[in-house]
């Protein structure tokens, strides 16, 4: 099994290349990155089930998409809702949901699991297209962000494209960090012995339900985090945000990247979001452009085909050829 | 009289659901794949009905051309992709049969556009029998039952009394056991997905004139087979049978009695048979 995350050093130094990044970046690129980053929380929060528990939920978007419309149907019309208060209310709204939907599925295993986890969430997204409680299919608009005072004083201003950028990054660095301390910890050793077998797990008496209903929560708290900030930033929710469309797409950024690593995770992330920006790019592909699922459909399609382990599983090999030449090189045996 | 029509809609609904599932269920059961695109194949023969009954002025023509046409489709995809799928992870085959569900929407986007289409009742069946002064029943919709129960009918036959139905029990059963009595594993999964592809574009021909024929009409119906599998139980036709039509009861009982949460009925169902029965009716412990 390949380390769950990169190296200390080269965490700190993507940390800070993405710091410095709206110092040079335009402010469509700046937007762009929080988006990227908004989505790499959404995928680390999958990845925490798929990669680490062995729990592949095909139902990912209803606790995203539950966040996001807490923030909307929460935030009065006309003046700005506290982030305090708000951000804690939707991630709580999202474990909520995650809880119910996760007391009936996560007795299920296998496919059962991926169909009862699509299907719940369809059931929330029929709930909201159907019913006008939250606006229906029309969606509901942000009109005002949020905003993070400490005691009046307003360290980040939401409205602004590149404090936005910073406070995705923020989230982004603690959810990463989170994540890792978790993995590491008592849980995360169980999560991993789920994975690996979950008869043995339960036969030397850990509450195996128990385990994986707690990462279920926390998983849909943390897709919670990052459907708040996609409300957030687009300043408009509506039902397509928890369609089982979105679900497949956080999948794929999870397999994309590489399952079962942390920054395979935020790679996914990255790459998925570029493809696509490049391939609905009418400016490149003129008139495909607007038929870019066809190209992303057949890309998906190729790399489950020729690159199972995603680009992360990819370079651990690259590395491992590189870092084996280079302690051949170092005890002066090499060619 | 009202009830009547509801029931009559509930059973052809199920019976429609059950075509699809059938298949989604024997894929699942034999072959070990979990096939997200069985919907679009759906999509895919109400859109073939729909383009083909205008191309031969007949419905009648373009049901048994377009069942054709997605065997063939289906037999194409499964000895170039879905094979390379027998021994991966579920994970992989969920997103490759995703990706299978996007190239499918896009294709017919270019094909077709992404305006919603109506599919003609043929001339024959394009009438209604009078039940009071002023309700009635249209006879299409019966005769779609009427087929389905056939084609129910004959798929119990087949697989029951038939020596390709034996081989399908006894892969349905033990898959390493059937190949190593001599069972051609390749030809036999082969057969079982163009087959379950034809019986999931044949419910799309027979549904387009009723429900004519949208953009994602695929996908809906997808999630909802799903539910009918794991109510059902996964590899169970008769499990299949009759989740489907408590199914198609359920819907129907929600639309009349709660229009906005209609859809809330299905799953439901589905989350009560996940806390009584886990493994689905029809399948043991």
């Amino acid at each position: 099994m390949a380390s769950i995350t990169l190296p200390r050093t080269v965490l700190i130094f993507v940390a800070l290349l993405l710091a410095f990044f709206p110092l040079i970046g335009a402010t469509f690129y700046i937007q762009l990155g929080a988006k990227i980053m908004i989505m790499a929380i959404f995928a680390l929060s999958l990845d925490l089930l798929v990669g680490h528990t062995g729990l592949v939920s095909l139902g990912h978007a209803a606790y995203f998409g539950i966040a996001a419309y807490s923030l909307a149907l929460i935030s009065p019309k006309y003046e700005a809702a506290s982030l305090w208060l708000t951000l804690p209310a939707a991630m709580i709204m999202a474990a909520l949901a995650a809880l119910v939907i996760g007391f009936f599925v996560v007795r299920t295993a296998g496919v059962y699991f991926i169909m009862v986890t699509l299907a719940f969430a369809q059931m929330l997204y029929s709930i909201f297209h159907d019913t006008r409680m939250a606006g229906g299919s029309d969606g509901l608009y942000i009109y005002v962000r949020p905003e993070l005072s400490i005691a009046g004083f307003k360290p980040l201003d939401l409205e602004s494209p590149t404090q936005f950028y910073y406070l995705a990054l923020i989230f982004l660095a603690i959810v990463y960090v989170f994540l890792d301390r978790l993995l590491h910890a008592p849980l995360g050793r169980a999560l991993a012995g789920i994975r690996a077998n979950e008869q043995r797990m339960s036969s030397i008496g850990y509450p195996v339900f128990a385990y994986k209903l707690a990462a279920f929560v926390v998983a849909g708290a943390l897709a919670g985090l990052a459907g708040y900030l996609a409300a957030c930033q687009f300043g408009y929710v509506n039902p397509d945000i928890l369609a089982w469309h979105q679900s497949g797409i956080v999948l794929m950024m999870v397999i994309l990247g590489g399952m079962g690593r942390l920054h395979g995770a935020v790679l996914g992330a990255f790459s998925y979001v570029l493809i696509q920006e490049v391939l609905s790019a009418p400016a490149l592909l003129g008139a495909y452009a607007k038929h870019w699922q066809l190209a992303m459909g057949s890309l998906i399609v190729l790399i489950v085909l020729i690159l199972p382990h995603g680009i992360a599983g990819f370079l651990d090999i690259a590395l491992r050829r590189y870092s084996y030449r280079f302690s051949r090189d170092q005890r002066g045996d090499g060619v | 009289m009202l009830y009547l029509i509801q029931l009559l809609n509930a059973v052809q609904y199920g019976l429609l659901l059950f075509l699809l599932s059938s298949g989604l269920t024997l894929i699942f059961g034999i072959i070990g794949v979990i096939n997200l695109a069985h919907g679009s194949f759906y999509m895919v023969g109400a859109y073939l009905a729909y383009w083909l009954a205008k191309l031969t002025g007949s419905l009648w023509l373009a049901i048994p051309i377009g069942i054709v046409i997605a065997f063939g489709i289906g037999l194409l995809l499964e000895t170039t992709i879905i094979n390379r799928l027998y021994k991966r992870d579920h994970l992989y085959q969920v997103l490759l049969t995703f990706g299978l569900i996007l190239i499918f929407e896009e294709l017919r986007s270019i094909l077709f556009g992404d305006e919603v289409h109506g599919v003609a009742v043929p001339a024959l069946l394009d009438f209604s029998i009078p039940l009071t002064e002023t309700l009635s029943y249209p006879v299409y919709r019966l005769f779609v039952t009427a087929v389905c129960l056939v084609i129910a009918g004959l798929l119990y036959f087949i697989i029951q009394s038939t020596r390709v139905g034996m081989m399908i029990r006894a892969g349905n059963s033990n898959r390493e056991m059937a190949a190593s009595l001599g069972v051609n594993i390749p030809v036999l999964f082969a057969l079982v997905f163009a087959s379950g592809m034809a019986l999931a574009a044949f419910a799309g021909t027979i549904a387009a004139p009723i429900s004519s024929v949208f953009p994602g009409m695929g996908n809906q119906i997808l999630i909802i087979c799903f539910v009918v599998v794991v109510v059902g139980g996964i590899g169970s036709i008769n499990g299949a049978m009759i989740a489907s039509l408590a199914i198609g009861l359920a819907d129907t009982v929600g639309k009349v009695f709660a229009a906005e949460y209609s859809a809330v009925a299905v799953y439901l169902v589905m989350a009560a048979i996940l806390l009584w029965r886990p493994q689905g009716i029809a399948n043991k412990a």
